[in-house]
């Protein structure tokens, strides 16, 4: 009985599927850390009164949320040559470099949103005590934004991790690449893309559920 | 203590304070009423500089607070503020509310904000709700609270806009005493009011304002028993 539970088609794919997982949160991860600070620059810019930077962001927000992120990597993997900035690009250095400006350009107005939905009044009653703008942003505005970015940043994590998937078409060898790897060589198309699907819902369910707790705790 | 020369203010093309002169003496209570819409918020706005002054001259304490010279922050600390809605800081204590100010902008230490701000708590009756969060006030407490939050800074004026009018009539009146033993500390204030009562009983001075411009002042008794305007006739006979 064990023996044929452990020599499953479903089982035996593991292996193979779990060094996948282990890039695919390699890349969203590092994605995702680069992303915020991006984010968190563009949405500033985003905020600026300054015209040239708020036209700076707002362009970089729009081309990358306007433009698949397919073509975005294989843009930045094919479409970059060596002969034009001097370095070769890895499939790796490639996804990490398109989660970067994909999450970068939506937590960018997650940052801004967040900010948006203070009332006006915070900032007023703020200055009204005589604190400067910076003070106010800092000491008012951003704690409060800060909390309501929460839930949409977990948000953000699921839809970059899904979104490594599309890296198998520049052969980095994330979960789903691993998976078609294994089911072209073994035939169990099926069984394989199961187990796929199966180590995708275990990292973005529990992630949902601790999304909606965090949620409700922070009564946002 | 407070002048304004022919204030005028407007939203783009909407002029909504259409050249205002004004005087508040020192220790005066001037209560302002007047229908919805008529510019009573705009204009307190504009004497702490929450919004832009398009012309005409706002002096406080002989400061000019639409000259760009003058350190609108260090004006703002001597102008207190109460809004309606009372904008507490929801992620700080109420005494952390109280001291938030004190600390940043007078640059008191820790202990000498905490014993001000205890004081003050004390003060407006809420000395028992210091480390609650301003969510588990009522109304009337979380507009004491505000009212000690703008106290903290020492103000010279301390300027409200219907402070009671969010507030469940039950829980009206902790608040007017609050600001009428302020009045009689000898606190210059400028009140945005629908409480009529308040501004007989505690306004040195009442301004009726239409449409952008003061249609009638006086002292209380004269303004509402005779006044002289028809509009501002006709306004009092609707809310008296
Ligand atoms: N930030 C703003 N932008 C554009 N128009 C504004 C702004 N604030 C106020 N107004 C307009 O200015 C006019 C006067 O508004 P204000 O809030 O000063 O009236 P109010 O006398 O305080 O009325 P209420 O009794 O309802 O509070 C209104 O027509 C309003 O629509
Ligand atoms: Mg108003």
């Amino acid at each position: 009985m064990i023996d044929t539970i452990m020599d499953s088609p479903y089982i035996n794919s593991l292996p193979f599927l779990i060094e996948g997982l282990k890039l695919t949160l390699i890349i969203t991860i590092t994605g995702l850390i680069f992303g915020f600070i991006l984010g968190a620059l563009a949405g500033l810019g985003r905020l600026s009164k300054s015209r040239i930077i708020y036209g700076i962001t707002t362009v970089f927000v729009e081309v990358v949320r306007g433009t698949p992120i397919l073509a975005q990597v294989l843009f930045i993997y094919f479409g970059i040559s060596e002969d034009l900035i001097g370095v070769n690009i890895s499939g790796l250095t490639a996804a990490i470099i398109a989660i970067t400006l994909n999450a970068g350009a939506y937590i960018a107005e997650i940052v801004r949103g967040a900010v948006y939905s203070i009332d006006r009044g915070q900032f007023e009653a703020g200055r009204a005590i005589g604190l400067t703008e910076k003070q106010t942003m800092r000491y008012i505005i951003w704690p409060q934004a800060f909390k309501r970015m929460i839930p949409p940043l977990g948000n953000q994590f699921i839809i970059s991790l899904k979104d490594t998937s599309l890296f198998s078409v520049i052969a980095v060898n994330e979960l789903l690449y691993q998976g078609r790897t294994y089911y072209n060589a073994t035939a169990e198309v099926f069984e394989t893309l199961v187990m796929v699907c199966i180590i995708y819902l275990m990292i973005t369910v529990p992630t949902s559920l601790i999304l909606r707790r965090v949620e409700r705790k922070l009564d946002v | 203590m407070i002048t304004v020369k022919d204030l005028h203010k407007s939203f783009g093309k909407n002029e909504v304070l259409k050249g205002i002169d004004a005087k508040v003496d020192e220790s005066e209570v001037v209560c302002v009423i007047g229908p919805s819409g008529s510019g009573k918020s705009t204009f307190l706005r504009c004497l702490n500089l929450l919004e832009d002054i398009t012309s005409g001259e706002v002096t406080i304490d002989k400061e000019t607070v639409n000259d760009p010279r003058t350190d609108i922050n260090q004006l703002r600390a001597q102008v207190g503020m109460v809004f309606q809605h009372f904008n507490l800081f929801p992620h700080k204590t109420v005494l952390e509310n109280v001291t938030l100010g004190t600390t940043k902008v007078k640059k008191l230490d820790a202990n000498q904000a905490n014993e001000l701000g205890t004081q003050l708590l004390e003060k407006v009756g809420l000395a028992d709700k210091a480390n609650e969060y301003p969510d588990s006030l009522s109304g009337g407490q979380k507009q004491r609270a505000a009212i000690a939050r703008a106290l903290a800074m020492e103000p010279k004026v301390m300027l409200f806009d219907e402070p009671t009018s969010a507030l469940d009539p039950e829980l009206v009146g902790d608040v007017l005493e609050v600001m009428k033993d302020l009045a009689r500390e000898g606190m210059t204030m400028v009140v945005v009011t629908h409480e009529m009562g308040f501004a007989r009983e505690v306004g040195d001075r009442v301004m009726f304002m239409d449409e952008g411009v003061v249609m009638e002042e006086g002292k209380p008794q004269q303004l509402f028993e005779s006044p002289q305007n028809p509009r501002t006739q006709e306004f009092l006979s609707k809310i008296l």
